[in-house]
Order: structure tokens, then C-alpha cells, then sequence
């Protein structure tokens, strides 16, 4: 009798999981595609993605999280395609036999927010370093991501330009959130911190508090965005063939087109600069 | 702060207008729920029913370790259930990270120590009143059981309660297992945690409201069933 008890409670188990996982397998044929908040967040993929479902029938599943974390997630197989904005660890990763190739899709930029009051006294500099050495001199707030994201690589590229060490500041003035953009923005408004931050993030971002965009144009706060399609040599499960196709895509004509025809506010967020598209 | 106003009515709005996205979310989130809830029980009840009417060396260190795994971490479970389930794990071949499937099973790790934890409580306290009928009429080990299951069953209700309060607020573990992605695996409290990266706090707070009010009509709907139950057996 107790065993029937099991069997009749596996069988439930088994039937609770696939009662769940109907929406997942209803779709055939869709990639996963490792990403970062900022492509996510700003509503590009979301107004994008559609288009090339229309046209292929793909469904494109996003995983929108740092860019340390995202490279780390496709490391382990756990995806198709990464998009993300970081060069030299793509680079690295594709080095590294994890990902097929790199291609430039598209940039933006980066900018310094902060307070409207400005203590450190960076508006309108264009000079991103030193507008970051009237920071660390004033030992205003800076909010940081900390996590090993795209934005958090340059901004400590920065401070090493900079010839700052932020390490022994860490806790006082320099503050290390270990979190996403949109929870370092939020910090930043929160305790009239300064940050870097993207622009995309930025112009979609709701809750500005008191900060604004103080220093910006700076040749080093330009923000490329690559694709890579993982390898499948490495990782079996991954789907080249659409990988591939939405690559293809992407940094086609019609993709690249859809970036740039992407605003928010009447703002351009992303710039399409595939090789492809001009070639 | 006008989010705050702004939220009341933007989830008024939202709820009015009967949204696709939000009818989506919600409906993934009470899936998810309910079914690990499910799993959960099934595992949780039979242990701690048994945990309660048995005696043997070491019971004492077992209570403590499920009491204590009433406090997993949620972000703990999920980077464990992950690594398990990612490409690069033993489970890759499932396919199942990403899926609804993979937050069902690190929400049951979560719920399933609640429900064996608190029900071996509520089954310990009743088995003191019947442990001595139990002797005297040598009723069998799982018949004793099923009837102190049945006895304590608007207890356990209680119990599963909490379970389903653990599972529908959490949000770290669905996060890292179910990648918040769009119309596959969003729910509630990862939608949440996406609005309030975007910085759109009345958003957030007014799907923070909503998802209160589902918790509370659950737990009224449970009330009912209860409160009814028992007229029923007392007439």
C-alpha cells in the first residue's frame, strides 16, 4: 500500500512539474540569449526582438544580467548567444574556445551622474579622469556597481587612468553596491551619490532623484556592444543554426536598422556600428 | 513621495484593466506556487507525520537540522539548484534550467523543510493526546499516522500556508534559476525586482500590492474552506 502511496505521489509530483512547463515547451524553436541590464532594461530588446521573431519564427528568451555574470553563465553552456559590453573579456572568452566569434553590434556611452548640486564640481567636464580625481579629492559619495558588470570594468579602468586607488576608499566615500545599474542608480539617488552609468540605463531610468548628467564625452566613455555565438564544440546543447541566424541578423541591415529606429523620448539609445551592415 | 499614491492606483489600473503581461506573471507565479506547494507537501507531510510518532537515536539532531533549513537561503538555493541544472552540471541534460520547471524544484527545496519542520510540531502536540489510544487499540504505524494527518488537517493547512507564503514572496532562488525572462519564467516578485531596477517604483510597489492581495485572497479562500468544514462537522 505504501508504495502505491509513492507511486501515486510521484506521479503527481511528475504532473505538477509538466503542468508548469507547458508555456516552456510550447515554443519550439527559441534561443537563449545571455545579456546585459542595459539592452534589456531600456526596452531595446523588447522592441526589437519581435521583429526578427516575424521573420524567422524564432523566439529569442533573454537573461538580462551583468556582463561578469552573463560571460560566467554562457561559460557554463547555459545559452546561446551573449550580447554583452565588454570587449577585452569577450575577447578573452572567445580566446578561451567558448565562443565561436565576436562582432561589433553597436555603442553608446558612458556618463558620470550626480547630484544636481554638484559638490565635487565636475558639470560639464569632458574630461572623464579628471572630473573622477575632483571626486575622489572632494571624497564625495560615488556609488558603484562592484559586480564584476561591463560598466563596473570601466569605471575601475577609469580610476586606474586616474591613478586612484578605490580600494582603501571603499566604505567611505567610495561605495560598492554589488548590484545591478538600476539598483546603483537608485542608491546613488538615494544618498546624492555620483555613478557611472550608461546611457541607455539612464534615459530609461525613472527614479533620477536629484542627479543629473554632469560630465560626459570623453572619448574612454565609449560603450561597445559585441555578440558572440557560443561554441557548440564546447557546450552541445548550444542551437548554432538560430544563434547563428539571429547573429546574422542582428548585425544585418534589418537588425542594425532596428537600433537605430529604437528612442525613448525621442532619444537614440544605441548606435548600430556592425562591420556587416556597411561591408 | 507621490510613488506612493501613484502605485495605489496604478495597481488599481492594472487589476481594472485586466493587463495580458500581468495576467501572465500572476498565473506563472501561482503555477509555480502551487506547485512546488504540491511537491512539497507530498514530500514534507509523510516526514514530519513520521518524525513526530517515531523514536530512534539521532531524531533530535534531524528536527533541529529541518527547523533550521527553515531558514535556507533563498539566493543560496538557487546558485545550488543552477549549478545543478546548468549545461555545465550533473542535471544539464534535463534542460531545465531557465524553465518554470527549475523554479518549481528550488522552491520546493525552500518549502518542503517548512512544511516537515511545522507539521512534525503540530502532529507531535496532537499524538501526545492519542499516543495512548493508538497503544492500547495496537493501531499500526501508518494507519496512526494517516489519522493524526487527518485529525490535524486545518493545522496543517495552516502549515501549508506558510509554505505558500515562503514560496509566492521569494524571489531570489526563481531569479537565478528562472532568469526572469519575459513571458517564460517572469512572475511576480522577479517583475518586482526588474521594475525597481528600472527605477519605476510606483510600478513595482503597485505589483507589490497586487501580489498582497492574491496572498490574501489564497489565504482567505483557505479560511472559507476551513471555517466551512468545520460547520460541516459539527452539524
Amino acid at each position: 500500500m505504501l508504495s502505491k502511496t509513492a507511486l501515486s505521489a510521484a506521479f503527481i509530483a511528475f504532473a505538477a512539474l509538466q503542468w508548469t512547463a507547458v508555456p516552456a515547451s510550447a515554443e519550439d524553436r527559441f534561443i537563449v540569449i545571455q545579456s546585459t541590464t542595459s539592452t534589456a532594461n531600456s526596452g531595446l530588446l523588447d522592441a526589437i526582438l519581435p521583429k526578427f521573431k516575424d521573420k524567422t519564427g524564432i523566439d529569442v528568451r533573454v537573461v538580462a544580467v551583468g556582463t561578469g555574470q552573463a560571460i560566467k553563465n554562457a561559460t557554463n553552456g547555459d545559452g546561446d548567444v551573449l550580447l554583452v559590453h565588454a570587449k577585452p573579456a569577450e575577447e578573452k572568452f572567445v580566446a578561451d574556445g567558448w565562443g565561436v566569434k565576436r562582432y561589433d553590434v553597436m555603442y553608446n556611452d558612458f556618463v558620470i551622474v550626480g547630484p544636481e548640486n554638484d559638490p565635487a564640481g565636475i558639470r560639464g567636464m569632458e574630461n572623464a579622469t579628471d572630473a573622477l580625481k575632483k571626486i575622489a579629492k572632494a571624497k564625495a559619495p560615488f556609488a558603484s556597481r562592484g559586480d564584476d558588470s561591463g560598466t563596473h570594468k570601466k569605471e575601475l579602468s577609469l580610476w586606474k587612468s586616474a591613478d586612484i586607488d578605490v580600494t582603501s576608499a571603499s566604505g567611505s566615500w567610495y561605495r560598492e553596491t554589488g548590484s545591478g545599474m538600476g539598483a546603483t542608480l537608485n542608491t546613488a539617488a538615494g544618498m546624492n551619490a555620483y555613478a557611472l552609468t550608461d546611457r541607455a540605463t539612464w534615459i530609461s531610468f525613472k527614479n533620477k532623484g536629484g542627479l543629473a548628467i554632469l560630465t560626459e564625452g570623453d572619448d574612454r566613455l565609449f560603450n561597445q556592444y559585441g555578440v558572440i555565438l557560443m561554441n557548440p564544440e564546447k557546450h552541445a546543447a548550444v542551437k548554432a543554426d538560430e544563434g547563428g541566424a539571429f547573429i546574422d541578423w542582428l548585425t544585418g541591415p534589418e537588425g542594425q536598422q532596428a537600433i537605430a529606429n529604437y528612442k525613448l523620448d525621442g532619444q537614440q539609445l544605441f548606435f548600430p556600428n556592425a562591420n556587416k551592415a556597411t561591408n | 513621495m507621490q510613488d506612493f499614491r501613484n502605485a495605489f492606483s496604478l495597481a488599481f489600473e492594472l487589476i481594472a484593466s485586466l493587463d495580458a503581461n500581468l495576467l501572465s506573471i500572476v498565473g506563472l507565479s501561482l503555477r509555480v506556487t502551487f506547485a512546488a506547494l504540491l511537491i512539497s507537501c507530498l514530500i514534507g507531510l509523510p516526514i514530519g507525520a513520521a518524525l513526530a510518532v517515531s523514536r530512534f537515536p539521532g531524531r533530535g539532531a534531524i528536527v533541529v537540522v529541518f527547523n533550521t533549513m527553515m531558514g535556507l537561503p533563498p539566493v543560496v538555493i538557487g546558485l545550488l539548484v543552477y549549478m545543478m541544472l546548468s549545461n555545465a552540471g550533473p542535471l544539464g541534460v534535463l534542460r531545465l534550467l531557465y524553465t518554470p520547471g527549475a523554479m518549481v524544484i528550488a522552491q520546493t527545496i525552500l518549502v518542503t523543510p517548512i512544511i516537515v519542520a511545522l507539521s512534525r510540531q503540530v502532529i507531535e502536540d496532537l499524538d501526545r493526546e492519542y499516543a495512548e489510544q493508538f497503544r492500547s487499540l495496537v493501531v499500526p504505524f501508518p494507519a496512526a499516522m494517516a489519522a493524526l494527518l487527518w485529525d490535524a488537517r486545518f493545522a496543517l493547512a495552516t502549515v501549508a500556508l506558510a509554505g505558500f507564503g515562503r514560496a509566492i514572496a521569494e524571489v531570489g532562488a526563481v531569479m537565478i534559476v528562472g532568469g526572469n525572462i519575459n513571458h517564460v519564467t517572469r512572475a511576480m516578485t522577479t517583475a518586482i525586482a526588474l521594475e525597481t531596477s528600472k527605477g519605476d517604483l510606483a510600478l513595482a510597489l503597485a505589483l507589490g500590492i497586487i501580489l498582497l492581495l492574491i496572498a490574501m485572497t489564497v489565504n482567505a479562500a483557505v479560511q472559507g474552506i476551513k471555517a466551512s468544514a468545520r460547520r460541516n462537522a459539527y452539524a
